[in-house]
This record gives structure tokens, C-alpha cells and sequence, in this order.
């Protein structure tokens, strides 16, 4: 999974560089106002969903998009977060909700530490075959692990306040502490892929062999870079089940696997605001979907995206702007 | 009573005879992803939904055709198989030049919109196909009572593998095969008509799916989420036993089958997870699979 | 209206507890006062049909039930009063997220005043936690576990047609007075199946009985065939299948394959509904003891309402179904009583109504949100005596509705003092 990088001299390369990272700069900031207002004008809980499910995204197309990694396993991690964090909530009520979701995220590092480990032994579709079928033991695990609830799920996870003092109860509040997590989660993607470590990630997906005999230790970065987006993953679920009170079987299943792909790859794999996007709109046509006649069809309709997206719109939407972008600022 | 680990020997050869029953389908659905993999280099994600597509036609064909089981059992592999083709044809060729990975994710869209159809048009609750009659009853073994159709299964499918390997290995058209796995620019500029050789075998990998899925119409309710949480399964199979090999295909199915059989009776509590953790331990000592080429 | 809402929203959980002395209806009439209005929110009665549309569930309630539903609202005459009746609707997928997300909005932007429907419990369970929260009333159908109205009971939500309470004592303990006094349970592993396996368990030996061997499957599993030759193995009369859904089905027809029941075995299924019954065949499932809330063919009033349901759905409805338009004519009666929506108020209408119609005998709602009413232990018909594609219960008998569910006694719902 590539995506295209041009090549030019080297003093316009840095110019157009700089360029488009003060674009860059600017459409952060001006993202960021808008997300600061959206409750103003959108409903927070809907809001909350989509920042955690964009988190989800992110997480997840730093290992394809930056790796060349294809997880279909990603579920396994955001169900880790959420149970982990639901279950140590609702057991110790006097716990805060940050460390809870701190411990949460934890657990799916670990989880992610021992399957990256696994996985990455095995590349390409071999890889994802792999992420798949330890994603379905996770699922199996969970199903009987008494402290899950089973099918009926963790409920009434209690959203507590906020380093003992600020109130999540509040809807306002909890928004912008989800706005925040999803900032930070998306500042620490957005450092590992412009740093030293991102470039070398991006080199092994372009072209392993070259890597290894470069002298770069591949398995150490890929699976670093597993973990980093299991944790990330795991931070969304933990962030997830402090926002909807609960915990269930449909983050541990492997549609919620499939369901993150979707999202990356229409709004973008390889881009840095694509799973944003493709989070949104996936999430609203979900939303939208489920309530009128064409409520049934939902899994078709997603299934029809998917194989339009991968015939005529693999750069996503995001990816088709910059490509529109690109050609018009020449 | 000899005993085997506190088990009455008859039960124990009962539970491994039903072991290699579901060994069986395991195997014929990870010989056709091998087959598919082999020219095609993708994993075929629509595969559940195929045999699913299969177990369908039969019960459709049967309610609305009168086409009976006998019937069924070769129709339906020809026509599914031949909408296979048609998929690969008019979808899949179009991708053939991307990364691998695009045709997984290509075919799990195919997969979802498959399964969602189906449901909408005959819900999930399923329906019952009826045994054929000459499989009906049992056979007495001096271990257990096994259905005539299961021991049927057995046989139909273990003929169905071992024919296809033959297939491959040991005539012509296996040749080609094998060739255009190797270097399918060379087969072209031989003057062998590479994409129809795709295409065929494609639409051969879906008819071997759609053939289980007959030989599972009377066993298990047909219903349209009957292939995917067996599909996961038969992917750890393949990941266990790795897609190089033919043989290895078929061997590691049937002996999964008879792992989780036994483990259905030493710990039942295990025997969704055991493949899995079969998996895991391959990886650890094997990382190529048992009977991988790759690197 | 939105104010009021707003202050029952904000009526803190202590001190509901602290008022749960009294009975539920006395201690919404304390709330009453400050909420006490005339007439209905927004003009309009609101009902949100929350189901899986989709997924395993879809034939038990699903499509049928919104048409049951909308049949209830039209017999109903389309209002209440000068108030519309309007219907939403959406589709679960099974998902406790996607459900409690939907009844969030429901509340929030569009001032629902009943979500109904309702059938995965962790979805139920879920939505009724937002209800308590925001203020609200659901009445479950579709559900089966009893803890809806035990452990997880609220003062927002009614549970309607059946749940696993009934189902296992009924069967169990029909099953032991008639002779099957040995027993194996087959089990399906997680919590669900645990509960309904001590449920039974219990039954049995307090009954005589005696529990021979048990074997606890993978949830969920397609192939059975290993534990029915388990089954077979270990003499007992009855085989007793504490799981649902496919794997019931699953268990059935394996068992008919392997000759289980001409080996002089016999199967009892605790949740077994006519749709399953309908898609194995009676040739498969003959035989087979359960309990049921309803049956279409159980009596003229049964057959009428079920016969006009057959005519715009082209199946018979399940309990569920029918279960669906009852309470919904019992909820819009309520309403127009009360002359108000206030989910309070209707609640504590509810709660002094007394059911009898076509769907429920001898019932009522207790406080703990449980709707009682008789419930009926059925045989599945042998293919020779059935004369019709639906035709596939025998009623043997009636289970009074003060016997078949979990008495209060026993209860740890919050609103029951005990």
C-alpha cells in the first residue's frame, strides 16, 4: 500500500516542503477551533463517538498507512482498552476515570507487545491472516472471562470526575476531555511519522529488503510500531467505554476489525487527517443509516463502499484532495 | 473397558472419527484458498461467503427447482463457481496489478455485501436441508453409531481433495498451473492463455468452496452467517500449514479436525480456541507454517 | 415541558433509593408533584422501535415486531386524543453501543417518550441504564435474561413477554414430573449459560431429579456432534440444553441426526422459539418440551390477532410479535389515562392496569418492571399430526402467572424491599 511521493530537486523539494507544512500548520489550527465550537452547533455525544472511532482510525493507519502493516485484528485492542478500564472502573469506584483509561491502555500495549510479536514473524497476507485469528481467540477469551459480562457486557461503567475534580457527568466536559485525548493520541502519531523512526518505518514498506540490508533492525520497528498502535487503539476503547458507560462484545468483533479498515481507507491510508475523515463519515452513515428504511442494508452498503473504494478511490478522499491540491499549487 | 487418559477407547475413536469428519471441511476450504493463493496471490476473503453461496443454491434449487441432492452436489459447484469466474472476470482482474493486500480487502467487501443480502432476503434463523434419502440412518461401528451421511462427507470430501491434488501435480493442465505460479510471464510469452488460466482457477477455488457448502446443507442450518466464523478458522488453518503445498493443505485440515475434536472431549471449554493456540505455537517454533516455502 | 423533564432527570439516584420503602408507583407519585402536568410533550407521542433488524436476532422480533407495532398504533386509531402517534425506528445490530447511542439521541433530540422492542440483553440492559439516567420509559420484549428485572431493574423499564425464569422451571419441571428424572446438561460456556444451567439444576433436584454428567460447549459452536455422542454416552433420560439461539438449533439437529431421541433420550430446550421451531422442521424438532408466553393457535383471540398479522407479514408472529403490539396498546391505553406522555406518570398507570387481552392472561406489572402472566409448557407436534405450515405446538399445559416467574421474595431489584 503506497502512496505516491513526488520527487524534485532538492532546494524547490524543501520549498515546497516548508510549504506544505505551513498548510499543514494552518489547517491544524483551524481544525482545532472548529472542534473547540462543534458542541455549540452538534450533538456532543455524537461528537465524542466520532473523536474515539477517529482515534481508532489513526492508530490503526499508523501501522498501514506509515508500515505497510495490515491489521485485521485491531479489534482485539480496542475491546482490551475498554474492557480493562470498564471492568477496573465499575470494581473500584474510587478510582479516576484518567487512571483507569491509563491502565486500560496499558493492557492493550501488553496485549499488543505479545501479538505484534507474533504477527510479524509473517508478512504481507500471511500478516493480517494471522492479526485475524489471534483477534478471534481475544474474542473467545472474552465471551467466557467472568469479568466481562459475557454477552450482556460491562454497564453502568461510572464516569467519575476527572482527577477527582471535574465532573464527566456532564457532556460538555467529557467532550472536551475526549477532544483532548484525541489530541494528544494524534500529536504523538503525527511525531513518530515525521520522525527519524517514522521515515525508517516508511522505508520498510516501501522496500523491505533494502531496509534489512541498510542495517535496520525491521522486526524491532515494526513491532514497535505495532505497539505504539495497539496502545493508541487501546486508549480509544478505554476512552470509549468512559464515554458510553459500557463495554461489549461488538468492539471485540471482527466486523469492528473490518469496520476500521473501512474508515481508513476512505478517508485515506497513508494520510494524516484521512481516518479522521473516514471515522466521521463512516460513523454518520452508520448513524443515519440505522434509522431509516435502508436500515437493513447497513453491512451491505458498507461491504459496496469497500469494493468501490478499492477499485476507483484508493487514495480516499483525503488523499484525492492533496492529489487535487497538489496539481493546482504547482 | 480400555481406557485412553480416563476415556473409554470407544468414545475416544468415536470423537476422532468425528474429528476427521470436521477435519475434512476444514480441508477442502483451505484447499481451496491454497489453490486460489497459489495463481492468484490473494486471499480470498469472499471463501465463507461461497460456501455459504453453496449450501444456498442447494436448499434454493431444492424448494424452487426440485433439483435434488445428487443433482445439487454437481450443479451448484459448476454454477457458483461459474459466477466465480464472473467475479473475477469483471472485479477482480481489475485489481490484479496492486498490492495483494487490495484483494483481501477487495473480497471481504464482497463477503459483507454476500452475507448482508442474504440475510435481508431470507433472515438468519436458517433453514433445514433434508438428509438424501439413500444417507439416511446410520451405520453401526463397533465404536459408535455414525450417521451414514457423515461418514458420506468423509468420503466425498477426502475424494474431492486428493482428486484435485492429483489435478495439480500430475497432469497437464496441473502443469500449466504450477507454471503460471512460478512465472506467469514466461507461461504468456509460451503461448498459454494466462488470464483465462486465472480465471478458471478461480472460479475452481469458489466451486470447491460451493462443494463443501453442499456437503454442509444437511448437516448445519443454512443460514447466511453459516461461512464466516468458520472461515477465521480455516484462515488459521492455512496459516498454520501454510499455502505452498497441496497436500499440506489437505493434511493440516484433517489434523486440526482431530485436534479439536479431542479437544471437545479432554476440555471442551478449549475447543474454539485450540486451532488458535495451535497457531501460536507454530508461529513460535515454525514461523513459515508446517509445510511453508516462504521465507 | 422540557424543564420538568429536566428536574425528573436530575432527581438524584440516593434518593430514589432512600424511597424505595415504598412501592415504585409511590414513590414516582413523590416526584409526581413537581411534574405533575396535563398533556403530551411536543403534541405527540413518540414511540422509538429499537430491534436487531439484521443480525441473529432479526426473525424473533425484527422486521415483524415494527409491523406488529404499527398495527397496534393504527387498530389504536393513530392518536391519542389530538396527539399523533409517531413512530421511529431503528436497527440495534445487536450492539450495546449502537443501541444505548440511538436511545441517547432519541431522548435527547427528539424527546422520545417509549422505546420499545428490544431483544439482545446487553443492548436492553444498556438502554435502560440511559433511560434511568435521562429520564424515560422502555418496555422490553424481546429479552430474555431475567436479571433485566432482578439485578439490573430500574424504574424506567418494563419487561413484557418472557424471561429465562419460567422457561427453565416450566420445562424442567414439567419434564421431571413426567419421568425424565436424569439429566445432562449441555451447557453453552459464559454467563449466560451458567445462569440458566443452576436455574435448572436447581429445579431438578428440588424435584428429585438428579444431574448425571454435564459438558460445557465454546460459544457459540456449529458442530455438536461431539457432545450429543457425550451425551449419549452418559445414560441420562433427558438431555437439557442450557444455551440459545444457533446453538440450540445446532444441538437439536445434530441430536436428530445421531438417533438421540430413538435411543430413548429426550431433549429439553429452554429458550426455543416458532421461528426456530419453523426453520428446523417439525421433523427434527418433534417431540421437544418448552415454554412459551403465547402461541398463535391457542385460542380465538390468539388466531384472530394472528391471522390478520399473517396477512401483512406472511408469518406467523412469534410471542415477541404479538408481545410487541400488546404492550404498546397498553401503553397508548395508559397514556390516554393518564392524559399525559410523562414517563413517570404512565409508568405508575401501568402498574395499577391489570392485563388481559388477546396476548397476556391474568397479568400485571410489578414493581420491579416484570410483567406477569400465564405461561404455557408446549410439544412440538409430531410432522403426522400437524395440518398446516404453522402448525407446530401442542399446549399441555398452563403455568399460573403468580407460579411462573421469580417471586419478589427472592428478588434484588432495588425498587423491591425485601
Amino acid at each position: 500500500m503506497t502512496t505516491t511521493t513526488t520527487t524534485a530537486s532538492p532546494v524547490a523539494g524543501k520549498a515546497r516542503a516548508r510549504a506544505a507544512r505551513r498548510r499543514r500548520g494552518m489547517l491544524l489550527v483551524a481544525l482545532l477551533t472548529l472542534a473547540l465550537v462543534a458542541p455549540l452547533f452538534a450533538y456532543p455525544v455524537f461528537l465524542m463517538k466520532v473523536l474515539c472511532f477517529a482515534l481508532f482510525a489513526c492508530a490503526f493507519n499508523l501501522l498501514l498507512g506509515f508500515a505497510g502493516l495490515l491489521s485485521f485484528g485491531h479489534a482485539a485492542f480496542l475491546a482490551t482498552g475498554g474492557y480493562v478500564t470498564g471492568f477496573l472502573l465499575s470494581s473500584y469506584p474510587g478510582l479516576t476515570p484518567e487512571l483507569g483509561i491509563i491502565v486500560g491502555t496499558v493492557a492493550a500495549v501488553i496485549l499488543g507487545t505479545l501479538f505484534g510479536a507474533l504477527a510479524i514473524r509473517r508478512q504481507g497476507i500471511y500478516f493480517a491472516m494471522v492479526t485475524l485469528a489471534l483477534a478471534q481467540m481475544m474474542f473467545f477469551f472474552y465471551i467466557q472471562a467472568p469479568f466481562t459480562g459475557g454477552e450482556d457486557g460491562l454497564h453502568g461503567v461510572p464516569r467519575g470526575k476527572l482527577f477527582g475534580l471535574i465532573d464527566l457527568s456532564n457532556n460538555l466536559a467529557m467532550y472536551y476531555v475526549v477532544l483532548a485525548i484525541f489530541v494528544i493520541g494524534f500529536a504523538i502519531i503525527q511525531r513518530t511519522v515525521h520522525s527519524p523512526f517514522g521515515q525508517v518505518l516508511k522505508a520498510i514498506r516501501e522496500n523491505e529488503p533494502r531496509a534489512v540490508s541498510l542495517g535496520y533492525n525491521v522486526d524491532a520497528y515494526k513491532l514497535v510500531a505495532f505497539v505504539l498502535s495497539a496502545g493508541l487503539a487501546g486508549l480509544a476503547g478505554a476512552t470509549k467505554t468512559v464515554v458510553f458507560q459500557l463495554a461489549s462484545l461488538t468492539d471485540a468483533h471482527w466486523h469492528m476489525s473490518g469496520e476500521v479498515i473501512l474508515m481508513t481507507l476512505v478517508g485515506g491510508v497513508g494520510t494524516l487527517f484521512g481516518p479522521l475523515v473516514g471515522a466521521g463519515l463512516v460513523v454518520s452513515l452508520q448513524t443515519q443509516l440505522a434509522q431509516s428504511p435502508l436500515g437493513n442494508w447497513v453491512s451491505v452498503i458498507l461491504g459496496a463502499i469497500f469494493v468501490l473504494c478499492v477499485l476507483s478511490f484508493r487514495s480516499g478522499i483525503v488523499g484525492e484532495i492533496q492529489r487535487m491540491v497538489r496539481k493546482n499549487f504547482k | 473397558m480400555t481406557m485412553i487418559f480416563g476415556v473409554p477407547l470407544a468414545v475416544f475413536m468415536g470423537q476422532l472419527m468425528l474429528g476427521l469428519i470436521n477435519g475434512a471441511f476444514y480441508a477442502l476450504l483451505s484447499l481451496g484458498l491454497a489453490v486460489i493463493f497459489g495463481l492468484l496471490k490473494i486471499v480470498n476473503f469472499a471463501h465463507g461467503a461461497q460456501y455459504m453461496l453453496g449450501a444456498f443454491a442447494a436448499l434454493l434449487g431444492a424448494q424452487y427447482l426440485g433439483i435434488n441432492y445428487w443433482l445439487a452436489l454437481l450443479l451448484v459447484p459448476l454454477v457458483v463457481g461459474a459466477f466465480g469466474a464472473l467475479l473475477e472476470r469483471l472485479v477482480l482482474r481489475r485489481i490484479a496489478h496492486l498490492d495483494h493486500l487490495y484483494g483481501l480487502l477487495l473480497t471481504f467487501g464482497l463477503a459483507l455485501i454476500f452475507e448482508g443480502s442474504l440475510i435481508n432476503l431470507f433472515g438468519v434463523s436458517g433453514a433445514s436441508y433434508p438428509v438424501p434419502e439413500a444417507l439416511a440412518g446410520g451405520i453401526k461401528l463397533p465404536f459408535m453409531f455414525l450417521p451414514t451421511y457423515r461418514g458420506w462427507v468423509l468420503v466425498a470430501a477426502l475424494v474431492v481433495c486428493l482428486g484435485t491434488w492429483f489435478i495439480i501435480e500430475r497432469t497437464r493442465l496441473g502443469a500449466y498451473l504450477r507454471a503460471g505460479t512460478e512465472n506467469p510471464a514466461l507461461m504468456q510469452a509460451f503461448g498459454v492463455n494466462v488470464p483465462l488460466l486465472v480465471t478458471l482457477t478461480y472460479g475452481f477455488g469458489v466451486a470447491l468452496a460451493a462443494f463443501a457448502g453442499v456437503l454442509a446443507a444437511p448437516l448445519y442450518p443454512v443460514s447466511p452467517t453459516m461461512g464466516s466464523s468458520l472461515l477465521i478458522v480455516v484462515f488459521a488453518v492455512v496459516v498454520i500449514g501454510g499455502m505452498g503445498s497441496i497436500l499440506g493443505a489437505i493434511l493440516t485440515g484433517l489434523a486440526m479436525g482431530l485436534i479439536e475434536g479431542l479437544t471437545k472431549v479432554y476440555y471442551p471449554e478449549a475447543a474454539n480456541t485450540v486451532i488458535f493456540l495451535v497457531m501460536i505455537m507454530v508461529l513460535m517454533l515454525r514461523p513459515a507454517g508446517l509445510f511453508g516455502k516462504e521465507a | 415541558m422540557m424543564s420538568q423533564t429536566r428536574s425528573f432527570r436530575r432527581l438524584p439516584l440516593a434518593r430514589a433509593v432512600a424511597a424505595n420503602t415504598l412501592l415504585v408507583a409511590g414513590m414516582l407519585g413523590m416526584a409526581a408533584p413537581s411534574l405533575a402536568q396535563d398533556g403530551i410533550s411536543d403534541g405527540e407521542i413518540r414511540i422509538g422501535y429499537l430491534a436487531d433488524m439484521s443480525g441473529t436476532y432479526r426473525d424473533l422480533a425484527g422486521p415483524g415486531g415494527l409491523e406488529a407495532m404499527k398495527m397496534a398504533v393504527e387498530d389504536f386509531g393513530g392518536s391519542v386524543g389530538d396527539a399523533p402517534i409517531e413512530i421511529f425506528n431503528a436497527d440495534d445490530r445487536n450492539s450495546a453501543d449502537v443501541g444505548a447511542n440511538t436511545v441517547r439521541g432519541w431522548v435527547d433530540q427528539e424527546n422520545v417518550d417509549l422505546v420499545a422492542g428490544m431483544v439482545a440483553s446487553s443492548v436492553s440492559i444498556a438502554v435502560t441504564k440511559v433511560l434511568e439516567e435521562a429520564g424515560g420509559l422502555a418496555i422490553i420484549s424481546g429479552s430474555a435474561a431475567s436479571s433485566i428485572t432482578n439485578e439490573h431493574c430500574t424504574p424506567n423499564h418494563i419487561h413484557y413477554v418472557y424471561d429465562t425464569y419460567p422457561l427453565a422451571n416450566g420445562t424442567a419441571k414439567a419434564v421431571v414430573e413426567q419421568g425424565g428424572d436424569s439429566w445432562f446438561m449441555l451447557t453453552a460456556d459464559y454467563a449466560f449459560g451458567h445462569a440458566l444451567e443452576s436455574d435448572v439444576e436447581k429445579v431438578v433436584t428440588d424435584n428429585g431429579g438428579t444431574i448425571v454428567d454435564r459438558v460445557r460447549h465454546p460459544f457459540p459452536t456449529s458442530d455438536f456432534s461431539s457432545y450429543i455422542l457425550q451425551a449419549q454416552g452418559s445414560g441420562a433420560k433427558i438431555v437439557g440444553l442450557a444455551n440459545a439461539g444457533s446453538d440450540t438449533v445446532n444441538a437439536i439437529k445434530t441430536a436428530s441426526q445421531f438417533g438421540l431421541t430413538q435411543t430413548g433420550q429426550q431433549l429439553a430446550g429452554l429458550l426455543i422459539f416458532l421461528n426456530d421451531v419453523h426453520a428446523m422442521g417439525l421433523e427434527t424438532t418433534q417431540g421437544l418440551l418448552l415454554t412459551t408466553g403465547w402461541y398463535w393457535d391457542m385460542d380465538d383471540a390468539s388466531r384472530e390477532w394472528a391471522e390478520r398479522y399473517f396477512e401483512r407479514v406472511g408469518k406467523m408472529p412469534t410471542m415477541v410479535q404479538a408481545g410487541i403490539y400488546s404492550s404498546t396498546t397498553q401503553y397508548l391505553e395508559a397514556v390516554e389515562a393518564a392524559g399525559t406522555d410523562d414517563p413517570a406518570t404512565v409508568r405508575a398507570k401501568l402498574g395499577e392496569t391489570p392485563i388481559n387481552d388477546f396476548f397476556a392472561r391474568n397479568g400485571r406489572i410489578r414493581e420491579d418492571g416484570r410483567m406477569v402472566h400465564d405461561m404455557y409448557l408446549a410439544e412440538v407436534k409430531a410432522p403426522a399430526d400437524s395440518e398446516s405450515e404453522w402448525d407446530l405446538y401442542e399446549i399441555k399445559a398452563t403455568i399460573p402467572a403468580e407460579d411462573a416467574y421469580r417471586p419478589l421474595s427472592e428478588s434484588s431489584c432495588k425498587l423491591v424491599s425485601n
